[in-house]
């Protein structure tokens, strides 16, 4: 039985739920619709005319193949830093729920890169793999392996990707762990007693009991590596070389505040909103069914 | 503790209307910090000192694309400041604001300060004057590139550190014979496009844009894929490919590389000067940037980076009188030949080129004159006068983008400057579009 608490007046609801409905308003629909009567102008940085173009921001961006193919960059990109910060988090999780002593420490050592900023946790990684004094690079010098990631779109891809997701696995370890204590112990016994080895058990069982969580974190994480990015690859490539590390979010920053370009921004921004409308819908189409609460 | 209690009186006064009307107050915002932001803060404190009319506060506000933005920002929101830094790149989206700015000859008219456009070194303030001569903003700090060699580097790779480097075809010389004497880092840049495509087009008097490589109109196009610039880069390719010539990012990372000894050959700007001597632990000599002899007989002159001073619309006429004498005092000779021998940057007036000289500065720090002598030998034409390029910044961008795929070898000099130009070309008529 679910319990519902009926209001009797219209007043006492309306005053409830109107400060969500301010924030909302200020942070998100006036926002948002600026941005969209914005993307249907090219206007000039000062805000001293502004001339309609209809469309004509949209073609323009879709009709660039830079822009087009930032799409794959950050597809790439998203996949990577999910994967990245989702299979390890797992395993350290599972790792971490099996420990008798010593399991808080353990937890709280994992917590804290979560405390990192994006764009200071990218400073550190760029320190480490820095071409001339990094530590990293040097070693794999010693490995006769010449680092370059100035250069080489591969390692710098693979950098952005490392940074981003270090700090995300402990977020994403949190949930983990939490998942894996409310899996009931009696099912698991029951298990080892048919005979079955712990990763056995582990594939059979505990993952399938915990998909509400992986499929919650899985979506989190895609968002996440779509927008709270930018930091990282600000500090580590600004986008280069050669746009490999462009990924969406960062070009509408490099378009609207390095060229200016105010029109084609607001443009941007208005296709990102659709892209997070999509994963919302697909959040809440997939999850809500498969969460139970 | 005191200090504080100091300033919250400073501050009580301030709000106190008597006060108030006293001192005209004028904002200016920049982009320094560091050494470069206490010489500016002397500066503004000197300004203040010296007449009681007026005061100057300035304010950091970031690099030099986020001071440019804060001051757009501010300007959209009607708090904008009275005199605005902005980077040489910047030029062009400042002129096209014509009801965002008042021309600096405008302001210097007005307010009968002491102006002769004639007294500023032709090549700093062409940058920033229309085709007609006026002058719209006050050139600040410039630089130009020049070439530093590590002496210790030639020797120890047992190649004559004397030797002529002022060509490329010598450079390319001694690059091979700095390679082969087991030297690993014989050349690095800095500012890649600035230096080897910018700077190298006017030093070859070839055009890196049409329209007067912008000056004459909106509808300019890169001509940087002529045959000198994919010539020249063509050979910074091969030095890549064969470990001769360094790669180490856009900005001037290589700066780190060169102070610290690890490179034989440096391209970078004069005002590198400051850090290379407070750091090298080793011989350095300044010499000209190189040039082409097959392109050129003798080079022409080489362009400016740095900043200029831009004076915001919006404002009541005795606060434009103060920015008037702001910017006067900023160019008296005193002032311009410390600053200059305090950065590497060039001093703006002739004058104050002089008074450095007189003042024997140049010969107890030989090679500080070589930009100025670049900058200066000949008169600028329509190919070295400087650039006016809207979108710049971004542009910029993608010249970077296309010559890391020169430098890693995916593309040939060629095929990267026809994309860069083809590239650019698209975001030189979007600026065009939103400008005319």
């Amino acid at each position: 039985m679910e319990k519902r608490v009926t209001f009797k007046g219209w007043l006492l609801p309306l005053a409830l739920i109107a400060p969500q409905v301010v924030i909302s308003a200020v942070f998100f629909f006036y926002p948002a619709a600026q941005a969209i009567w914005q993307s249907l102008f090219i206007p000039d940085p000062f805000g001293l005319s502004a001339k309609f173009v209809g469309l004509g921001n949209f073609e323009f961006l879709l009709s660039d193949k830079f822009y087009r193919a930032s799409f794959l960059t950050t597809a790439v990109f998203s996949i990577l830093v999910t994967l990245c910060s989702m299979i390890p988090a797992l395993f350290l999780a599972v790792i971490a729920d099996r420990l008798i002593k010593g399991s808080g420490v353990y937890r709280t050592m994992l917590i804290w890169p979560y405390a990192v900023a994006p764009a200071v946790a990218g400073v550190l990684w760029l320190f480490m793999f820095n071409t001339r004094v990094g530590v990293v690079s040097w070693y794999l010098g010693q490995l006769g392996y010449d680092w370059n990631h100035v250069l080489n779109g591969g390692e710098a891809m693979g950098l952005v990707v490392v940074a981003s997701a270090w700090g995300r696995i402990s977020y994403n370890f949190l949930f983990f762990f939490a998942a894996l204590q409310s899996v009931p112990r009696s099912v698991i016994e029951a298990a080892a007693i048919d005979g079955a080895h712990f990763w056995r058990r582990f594939f059979t069982i505990v993952l399938p009991l915990i998909t509400p969580t992986a499929f919650f974190l899985l979506v989190v994480n895609i968002v996440y590596s779509f927008f709270e990015t930018f930091g990282v690859i600000h500090t580590i490539t600004a986008g280069g070389p050669q746009q490999s590390t462009t990924i969406l979010v960062y070009k509408v920053f490099s378009d609207g505040f390095v060229g200016q370009d105010l029109g084609s921004s607001a443009a941007q921004s208005v296709i990102l909103l659709f892209v997070v409308g999509l994963l919302t819908v697909i959040q809440f189409k997939y999850i809500e069914k498969r969460v139970h609460y | 503790m005191k200090k504080y209690l100091f300033g919250a009186l400073a501050a009580t006064t301030a709000l106190s209307p008597v006060a108030a009307t006293a001192e005209t107050e004028i904002q200016f915002w920049h982009a320094f910090t560091g050494r470069l932001g206490e010489l500016v803060a002397a500066q503004v404190e000197e300004f203040n000192a010296s007449q009681s009319d007026y005061t100057v506060v300035q304010s950091h506000k970031g690099n030099y694309s986020e001071t440019l933005n804060a001051g757009i920002a501010a300007f959209r929101a009607e708090e904008q400041p009275h005199v605005l830094m902005v980077f040489e790149v910047g030029t062009a989206t400042m002129m096209a604001a014509g009801g965002a700015i008042k021309p600096v000859y405008e302001v210097m008219a007005e307010s009968g300060a002491d102006f002769d456009p004639d007294a500023y070194i032709g090549a700093v303030k062409g940058y920033y004057t229309t085709t007609d001569g006026q002058m719209l903003s006050l050139p600040f700090n410039s630089s130009t590139p020049v070439l530093w060699v590590n002496r210790d580097a030639f020797e120890a790779a047992g190649v004559d550190p004397d030797m002529d480097l002022s060509t490329w075809e010598n450079v390319g010389e001694a690059l091979d014979a700095l390679k082969a004497g087991g030297e690993e880092c014989p050349l690095v840049t800095a500012w890649q496009s600035w230096i080897h495509l910018e700077n190298f087009s006017a030093y070859h008097d070839v055009p890196f844009a049409s329209q007067d490589n912008g000056f004459a109109g909106l509808d300019t196009e890169l001509m940087l894929n002529g045959p000198a610039q994919v010539a020249h880069l063509s050979a910074m390719g091969q030095w890549a490919e064969d470990g001769k010539f360094i790669y180490t990012g856009r900005r001037n990372e290589g700066g780190a590389n060169f102070r610290a000894g690890e490179c034989a050959l440096f391209t970078e700007s004069s005002a590198g000067y400051a850090g290379i001597k407070a750091e090298a632990e080793f011989d350095f000599d300044v010499r000209p940037l190189p040039y082409w002899k097959a392109v050129a007989d003798e080079p022409q002159n080489t362009i400016i980076g740095g900043a200029s001073l831009w004076i915001m619309s919006g404002h009541d006429a005795e606060e434009y009188k103060g920015v008037g004498e702001f910017l006067s005092f900023l160019s008296t000779s005193d002032v311009q030949a410390s600053w200059h021998q305090n950065t590497g940057y060039l001093p703006i007036t002739g004058e104050a080129g002089d008074a450095t000289r007189a003042a024997g500065f140049y010969e107890q720090n030989p090679g500080t004159d070589i930009a100025v002598i670049q900058m200066t030998a000949k008169e600028p034409t329509a190919n070295s006068k400087g650039l006016r390029l809207g979108s710049f910044d971004q542009i910029r961008g993608i010249i970077d983008e296309e010559l890391e795929a020169i430098w890693s070898g995916d593309k040939s000099a060629q095929e990267a400057m026809d994309s860069a130009k083809e590239r650019g070309d698209t975001l030189l008529r979007r600026f065009e579009s939103a400008n005319r």
